[in-house]
């Protein structure tokens, strides 16, 4: 906890006990004063960025440069902060402020056991007291924290983020505000290694911010006032500890308002959570790429050392918000794009024009290359090209070229892809009503499939099969007055009956596909046959397309498991029993190899296989998703589907699925500057060697993850440099190039790399590496390695960055102080530590999702949100400030919605007012609310509507629709819902945050010592 | 010998039977000293008008092993109510209540199941196939069972009773797929349902799964009519260069396990219509690749066909099984290059099957030969049968030998039949599943009496045909001829044997035995066989001097076989040269199953001229009866030509039939063409009709077939001024007849 030095009993005496932990807890908790910082040197967006990052570092920086002894007990070595130029480490503390030295505590709150440094922005003590309410709770945290206010109560905030000033006390604002255009230059010229999250290190340079004057009023906060505290804890206060949703309402705080710029090297960006627009100066939008770090250390030595994994999470056809521009499509004609001759990297904007503009250097393999002379153009003073910001390619990030038909398949322009719905017509199908709500859908739905820019219609052609145990093609030709169907029963040797009348423009056949789809549910409305097959399916469309010559996308609707007679036939094999056991991976494999291979000849096809599930029973999501996730496709499930319930969730997944933009027969290729490769790849896609990414389709909700390794030493001069190359077929069957570039900055300093981390993307990708791994490895192998990976990750930080305190005390880097909790999130998840009510498929299924999720997608799944309804005011129509997923959080007297990306609760208190009651259920009191609704009563009130509107707005930024599930306190439907409440101790096992938390800061020890 | 030929053809009236001989050597040796088998052509449908089908059950003898049908030739003792088996002499008791009775049909009853499965091509002239189906319909009796298999590609079976929208099962056109697989996959296997005892079993189950495929022609009219009217060309895009895939090989294979599933042993054809060769699967004949030619007969000698072999089993493999359902398979191919007649000859064959090659389906050709398939007899019943078993049965001095004609063995070996195989032997029954009034066998025996056991003065060799058939009607019918010739030794009756020799019948006998050889002979070699056999003849039968030629006789009696064996020799049906094999297959198909007159016309064309000098006359087919002031009309059975002398046709030229006075020139244009008329109306196929003139290129078809009597070797060696001379090096008859001559006085031979 607090100084380490200091009078101070240490928190962590000894091996952390239970006994220990709660002890711990019993401090009071401190507030951290910082230093403060000139604000003139921040940076809009690095302010955005995490303002709590801020203060540590500027503290640390502020008495490094009052000459006065290493508060912090880094053991680096001093001259490396020095080098630094005084950028000193953003490195946390967990209470273990030098307490003695101090100044820059302003309050004498002992940190319990736990404190990190602080990013936030410099603020004065006197700033940052929460707000009147003052409430230990952590809601009351989430009022604006206003500049004036000191620091409230000693428990009031926390730990974290009790020493991040509140955003608007920065006067950054004017600067903020101000043209932005000089900033970059401004920066990377004189200080090539200073990077925006250590604006903190400008402080010392451009005197103290106004609002830092009163420079270190609450500095002893750090330890040395936590000499008076009385006991050693007792128990760790759940507020001392990190809190995640203090981070991101600090973020969303201080780097939401301004445009994130993306001109700098190796600039963090805001947090996923926060709504921010970004301006495109050279490096991909964090939409399109995101890096768990964003400055490299110079070696693999140090990387090792650190063992933070290197990686970036690119979705390469993200869709943007309606106020920034879609890339650029650049046509160099029958050239073809330019790029270097060696290493095939595209024209960027870091290429280097050498000889008056005459040849280039690349970037990334530094060949020379001349500049072919329909491309030439003379260069500035500075050597710049002149026609550098008329070509997107020399100035953006992300940009698109024209392919031209070398890069086609079979040196042919593509044709425009196609869409097969393939619907099963078993009788569970019929019976649950699911083909006729189909087919009435598709009618309307066929009229809103993607189409390029301004085109009138859709260029895209469909096609319909329905299938049980046998497959029936339809021929719905223009010029036929009904519909043909054609029979397929050799399911052992698929094939497709005919080519033309299958694929058709949605226009010119209306009338017939109408009349198809008024057809289908009644032909088969009698069905008998129960058994279904699924690799013909697959196999016919892939064929289908293959006879079309075109890629497209098939979407299946299926409903059971695939027992009849042909390939990929299937039996069920769930076992509960194989849970934690080492034949557990099993359950993650497919059953058979048939599935593996039938995806890799739809990849080759650029055939992207969409799944609906609608199970009653066990299916082996596991391996009926192989197909789709191999081809880039989405998988869909609705369990125990009914019309009635569902209808509304499969209808608006199905729509977005239909009307998503797609890339087709997609390949990305992801190069590097000289020093790192990408090594590794995660994600819904198929590789046939090293080093390319091939996706039969890709959409813009679909998230690569690159892990990257050093092959060579990296140099802090040039950074490193990424390009990740898209080449695909657009809806139109424009064959394309979609680039992204990024630069990275490189470090010597571990302290740099910890300062420049985003512990979000950090934990997609170790979702996604664990994930991975549970198909190879005992679940629990993989549990420990994320422990142990996560512990060497602190302890390396603790060893190296942080300034020396008492073993007992956990320091975490400011940027990872929430990686424990969501480590711990992901450790809990079903995947890793699956509940008595998750089924083998449910399992399968989130494990396939993850794995092409972006950052935002994890953070919320990992890490639900719990918005409360009735504390904010009604009026108010922003959404109301989450609370942390605790049970202890939940107020009887009020509603919570809680939302993972999948899962969408209202949670309605026992004793919640009547007349709140009877506004929402219409109904007069809790007793008689229905446990289970999934659809609110449209009143007409304010609250109704408000959390109505509330709702809505919560499905809208997700990728799937989530299904309201209405719960009541002390209801049966709790446990569902108590499930979610991540931070509390699960009843499958999983830790609580606190417990964790001892747990990581004894591994972190063990390695220590 | 009037006396013999009217017997002959009396005899041919009433049994439909001609044997090469009417009165039988009475011991093997001296029988095989014959040279022309004893054998006979047996139309086992042939019309009888006044024949009326009665309505018993036929008596049997009651040896298990014989079972001949009572008939006139038995002794019967109406007191004791007994009859004697005149095969097996076994006595037996009559039925109660029962009379002697000649020829007995019996109606069984049977589900009403006459089924056609019609193919579909993929060709231009689709349209023209489409409307002759349609047209086809309209002939069907109502209750007749119809299905729908079109093929390209993809083989697509039709089903018919779907309401909305149109169903079909389709299969891959490359994949040979069993009969279970076939009736798995069309779902037409009863589902294993658990036994429900109690309850009674759902009795519309069954029927109806077959009968979505095979639907009654009342029922499905419209919707077969509207089916056919939506096909169009095969939508799978064909290449430069490459043929359109043709899987016919799994159509017919489709087909057929289809019937076998839902119909084995009742009635029904396949009809396959074709507008090329099967380029995929299983039974391909070509590959698609339209640079390699399709087989000739150059190939098949070189060995360089590829496909055949394979293509060939495949066939015959279906063509076994379709014969042992009783199913018939006929092939219409139209096209003007090959279309795999060779490979698949064995479907219609071994079936009865019709087989009819055109050009295109748009000629006449095709669509009166299909149209002709309809047509009823005079009761109004269409002249088909199906499903026929022949069983021969014969006294003991004979065994049956063989049989060649549109027929499959059914292995019975009983004691009647002989070791020594001629055609398809080793049975007393074989298969004839379909068959019409004109389908004819030729039936092989051999004597099997000793020569030093006599048969008694007076005795009689019995052999007895039963034909059990189901009658266009669907009436199971049997039909039982007995028919009895005397014995003769030939010692001391050469004379009569002599005299009952039917040259016309033993010659379209023996050119049976030689195309069946040339199936699997070379040739050369059948040639070889037929001219020793010939000369054999002369020799047994001529009468002359030794070693001189010019002594040499014939009786009567086989005066006109040598010249039969000429044209023989000459015919498309022993010559390859000038004809693809699928050509080849085609004539001997037709050549197995006409009946006498037909095939004799085929062997020997029949050539009629028509001239100013007097009536109409048949002319001697020799190119000295080619003049210029004659019409010449030749029927070969597959062409009909008319030929305009050399006058004539300048005569036409100038008009002169448009001139009021020259209305007898008009006349005279008009009779061969008025009486070709007569013949094409009658013809099944339906000849290639072709009007030519002198010096016309079409006149070919004439001068191929005319005895080269004149050549342009020794056309002033005989010095005539008349006649054309043919431009070839075949050797005449002139020429053939002195060699025969030559080599029968020869006792070097």
């Amino acid at each position: 906890m607090v100084g380490s030095q200091g009078p101070q009993p240490p928190p962590f005496p000894m091996e952390p006990t239970m006994a220990q932990y709660q002890a711990i807890s019993k401090h009071p908790p401190k507030v951290c004063q910082e230093p403060h910082l000139p604000q003139g040197h921040l940076q809009p967006q690095q302010h955005r960025l995490l303002v709590a990052r801020l203060h540590m570092a500027s503290l640390a920086k502020e008495m490094y440069r009052m000459g006065q002894a290493p508060l912090f007990r880094c053991k680096g070595p001093p001259t490396s902060l020095a080098s630094a130029s005084g950028s000193f480490p953003n490195s946390g503390l967990y209470g273990s402020y030098p307490q003695g030295q101090a100044p820059p505590l302003s309050q004498a709150q002992g940190h319990p056991g736990i404190q990190t440094p602080q990013r936030s922005a410099p603020s004065q003590a006197s700033g940052f007291t929460p707000p009147a309410s003052g409430g230990p709770r952590l809601p009351s945290m989430t009022g604006p924290l206003l500049p004036g206010q000191s620091f409230g109560g000693p428990s009031v905030s926390q730990p974290n983020h009790v020493s991040s000033p509140p955003p608007q006390a920065l006067p950054p604002g004017t600067q903020m505000t101000g043209p932005l255009g000089p900033l970059p230059p401004m920066h990377s010229p004189q200080q090539p290694g200073y990077q925006p999250q250590q604006n903190g290190s400008f402080g010392p340079t451009r005197g103290p911010q106004p609002n830092y004057g009163s420079p270190y009023p609450a500095a002893p906060t750090f330890g040395s006032q936590s000499g008076p505290q009385p006991l050693p804890p007792k128990r760790l206060d759940p507020d001392a500890i990190p809190s995640p949703i203090q981070v991101i309402e600090d973020d969303r705080n201080n780097r939401g308002t301004e445009p994130f710029v993306t001109g700098v090297r190796g600039q963090v960006p805001p947090l996923v959570t926060t709504n921010f627009l970004v301006k495109d100066q050279g490096n991909a939008s964090p939409r399109y790429i995101r890096c768990t770090s964003y400055n490299i250390p110079c070696t693999s030595d140090m990387a090792k050392q650190a063992q933070v994994p290197l990686a970036a999470v690119i979705k390469p056809l993200a869709r943007l918000p309606p106020e920034e521009a879609s890339p650029y499509v650049v046509d160099h004609g029958e050239s073809g794009p330019l790029r270097c001759n060696r290493c095939k990297a595209y024209m960027c904007p870091f290429m280097q024009f050498i000889e008056g503009g005459r040849r280039f250097q690349c970037c990334f393999c530094s060949c020379i290359n001349d500049v072919p002379p329909q491309y030439f153009q003379h260069l500035d003073h500075t050597g710049k090209r002149v026609d550098a910001y008329d070509r997107p390619e020399l100035s953006l990030g992300s940009y698109e070229f024209l392919a031209t038909v070398d890069y086609c398949k079979n040196s042919k322009f593509p044709s425009p892809p196609a869409f097969i719905f393939m619907i099963d017509v078993s009788y569970n199908a019929i019976r649950t009503g699911l083909v006729r709500l189909l087919c009435e859908e598709l009618k309307s739905l066929l009229d809103f499939l993607p189409r390029e820019g301004g085109a009138e219609e859709s260029a895209i052609r469909v096609g319909f099969v329905t299938y049980n145990k046998v497959l029936h093609f339809y021929n719905v030709k223009s010029s036929l007055a009904q519909p043909q169907m054609m029979v397929v029963s050799d399911v052992a040797d698929m094939f497709v009956p005919l080519l033309d009348g299958f694929l058709v423009n949605v226009n010119e056949s209306r009338a017939v596909i109408t009349s198809l789809l008024d057809q289908i549910p009644e032909m088969f409305a009698d069905t008998r046959e129960t058994e279904t097959v699924f690799v013909p399916v697959i196999q016919a469309g892939m064929e289908a397309l293959k006879a079309a010559e075109c890629a497209g996308k098939l979407f299946l609707f299926h409903t059971s498991l695939p027992i009849a007679e042909a390939p990929g036939k299937l039996k069920n094999r769930d076992d509960r029993k194989l849970i934690n056991t080492d034949k557990e991976k099993t359950l993650f494999q497919p059953q058979t190899g048939a599935y593996q291979t039938l995806a890799k000849e739809c990849v080759a096809q650029g055939c992207c296989v969409d799944l609906f599930l609608f199970p009653n029973q066990y299916v082996d999501v596991a391996t009926l998703s192989v197909v789709p996730q191999l081809t880039g496709g989405s998988v869909y499930k609705y369990a125990c589907f009914q019309v009635e319930n569902d209808q509304e969730r499969f209808l608006s997944d199905l729509r977005r699925d239909v009307q998503k933009v797609v890339g087709f027969d997609a390949v990305m290729r992801v190069r590097t500057s000289t020093g790192i490769r990408a090594v590794d790849f995660f994600g819904a896609f198929y590789m046939s060697n090293t080093t390319d990414v091939e996706l039969a389709g890709l959409d813009g909700d679909k998230t690569v993850t690159v892990e990257f390794k050093h092959d060579d030493r990296l140099n802090e001069e040039s950074g490193a440099l990424l390009q990740c190359a898209l080449l695909y077929t657009s809806c139109a069957g424009q064959r394309r190039l979609r680039i992204h570039n990024l630069a990275l900055n490189c470090c010597t300093q571990l302290a740099d790399l910890y300062r420049n981390c985003e512990t979000d993307t950090l934990i997609n990708y170790m979702a996604k590496f664990a994930y991975r791994g549970v198909l190879n490895s005992p679940v629990k192998a993989v549990r420990d390695t994320l422990i142990t990976q996560c512990a060497q990750i602190l302890a390396c930080y603790r060893k190296n960055c942080a300034s020396p305190s008492s073993a007992g005390q956990l320091i975490l880097p400011e940027c990872m102080k929430l990686l424990p909790v969501y480590l711990n999130c992901v450790l809990k998840s079903d995947v890793l530590q699956p509940g008595a009510e998750i089924t083998t498929d449910d399992r399968a299924y989130v494990r396939q999702l993850v794995t092409s999720m972006d950052v935002a997608e994890t953070n919320v799944f990992f890490y639900p949100r719990l918005l409360p309804l009735t504390k904010s005011p009604i009026e108010s129509t922003t959404e109301p400030p989450a609370v942390r997923a605790s049970e202890e959080r939940l107020s009887n007297g009020d509603m919570y919605l809680l939302e993972n990306g999948l899962n969408l609760f209202l949670w309605v208190g026992a004793s919640v007012q009547q007349g709140v009651v009877q506004s929402l259920f219409s109904v007069s009191s809790f007793s008689q609310i229905t446990s289970g609704l999934s659809v609110l009563p449209v009143l007409d009130n304010p609250l109704s509507k408000k959390v109505r509107g509330l709702i809505d707005s919560l499905r809208a930024q997700r990728s799937r629709y989530m299904k309201l599930i209405v719960v009541k306190q002390e209801d049966k439907l709790e446990m569902l819902f108590k499930h979610f409440l991540v931070e509390d101790k699960s009843l499958s096992g999983g830790a609580s945050y606190v417990d964790f938390l001892c747990h990581m800061h004894k591994e972190i020890r063990q390695l220590l010592s | 010998m009037a006396t013999y030929l009217e017997f002959i053809q009396q005899n041919e009236e009433r049994d439909g039977v001609r044997f090469s001989w009417n009165v039988w050597p009475s011991s093997r040796l001296e029988a095989t000293r014959m040279v022309v088998p004893l054998a006979c052509l047996l139309t086992p449908l042939k019309e009888r008008p006044d024949l009326p089908p009665v309505q018993y059950e036929p008596v049997l003898c009651s040896r298990p092993t014989c079972k001949a049908v009572l008939n006139p030739l038995c002794q019967v003792d109406y007191r004791a109510k007994l009859w004697a088996c005149n095969f097996c002499f076994q006595r037996n008791q009559f039925p109660p209540a029962y009379g002697g009775i000649s020829e007995v049909n019996q109606p069984a009853e049977l589900m009403p199941q006459f089924s056609t499965i019609e193919y579909m091509i993929q060709e231009d002239d689709l349209q023209a196939l489409k409307e002759s189906l349609q047209m086809s319909l309209s002939l069907l009796p109502p209750d007749a069972l119809v299905g729908l298999i079109t093929f390209g590609r993809m083989v697509q079976v039709h089903e018919l009773s779907c309401e909305g929208i149109s169903k079909s099962y389709v299969f891959r056109g490359t994949k040979d797929l069993t009969a279970k697989q076939i009736q798995d996959m069309l779902g037409l296997t009863k589902p294993a349902m658990p036994m429900q005892q109690a309850r009674p079993v759902q009795p519309q189950e069954h029927p109806f799964a077959s009968t979505r495929f095979l639907q009654p022609v009342h029922k499905i009219d419209m919707n077969l009519t509207d089916l056919l009217g939506e096909l169009q060309r095969d939508p799978w895009p064909v290449t430069q260069g490459k043929r359109p895939l043709r899987s016919t090989g799994v159509a017919l294979s489709i087909a057929v396990g289809l019937l076998e599933g839902t119909f084995p042993n009742t009635g029904a054809r396949i009809m396959l219509f074709t507008g090329g060769p099967p380029t995929q699967g299983p039974g391909m004949v070509v590959g698609d690749e339209l640079k390699i030619p399709i087989r000739s007969w150059h190939d098949i000698e070189k060995d360089n066909a590829r496909f055949m072999k394979k293509a060939t089993k495949h066939y015959e493999m279906l063509a076994n099984r379709t014969a042992a359902n009783g199913h018939c398979i006929d092939i219409y191919a139209c096209a003007l290059d090959q279309t795999g007649l060779l490979e698949m000859k064995c479907c219609a064959n071994l079936t009865g099957g019709y087989m009819v090659m055109g050009d295109s389906f748009n000629t006449s050709l095709f669509k009166q030969t299909f149209q002709r398939i309809f047509t009823k007899d005079f009761n109004g019943d269409f002249r088909m049968a199906f499903g026929a078993t022949l069983d021969v049965k014969t006294s003991r001095e004979l065994k049956i030998a063989g049989a060649i004609g549109p027929c499959v063995s059914l292995n019975v070996k009983g004691p009647c039949v002989s070791e020594n195989e001629l055609g398809v032997g080793g049975t007393s029954q074989w298969k004839i599943c379909g068959l019409d009034p004109t389908s004819t066998l030729g039936i092989y025996f051999e004597v099997v009496n000793q020569h030093n056991a006599p048969i008694p003065q007076g005795g009689r060799g019995a052999i007895q045909f039963v034909t059990h058939y189901q009658h266009s009607s669907t009436q199971r019918r049997i039909r039982v001829t007995t028919i009895a010739r005397n014995w003769a030794d030939v010692q001391s009756q050469l004379r009569h044997i002599e005299a009952a020799f039917d040259q016309e019948a033993a010659a379209v006998l023996m050119a049976r035995l030689g195309v069946f050889r040339a199936e699997s002979e070379e040739g050369p070699d059948v040639l070889r066989w037929l001219d020793r056999q010939l000369i054999r003849l002369c020799q047994k039968f001529g009468q002359y001097n030794k070693e001189d030629p010019t002594s040499f006789r014939l009786s009567d009696s086989f005066s006109l076989y040598p010249q039969f064996m000429f044209h023989l020799r000459r015919s498309p049906f022993l010559q390859v040269f000038n004809n693809s094999p699928d050509e080849s297959s085609y004539y001997r198909h037709h050549f197995a199953r006409q009946d006498l007159t037909q095939s004799l016309i085929m062997i020997q064309p029949i050539l009629y001229s028509y001239s100013f000098h007097g009536p109409p006359e048949p002319v001697l087919l020799d190119s000295s009866s080619i003049l210029a002031d004659r019409i010449l009309l030749m029927d070969t059975f597959f062409q009909i030509v008319i030929y305009l002398g050399e006058t004539i046709a300048q005569w036409r030229k100038a008009g002169y039939q448009d001139m009021p006075e020259y209305e007898n020139f008009k006349h005279l244009l008009q009779a061969p063409l008025d009486d070709a008329q007569e013949i094409l109306q009658a013809r099944f196929p339906m000849p290639r009709y072709i009007n030519t003139e002198h010096g016309g290129s079409q006149a070919r078809f004439l001068l191929s077939k005319v005895n080269p009597s004149q050549t342009h070797n020794n056309l002033y060696a005989w010095g005539q001024e008349t006649g054309a001379p043919i431009l070839t090096d075949d050797v005449s008859l002139q020429v053939f007849m002195d060699h025969l001559k030559k080599l029968a006085v020869s006792s070097a031979c």
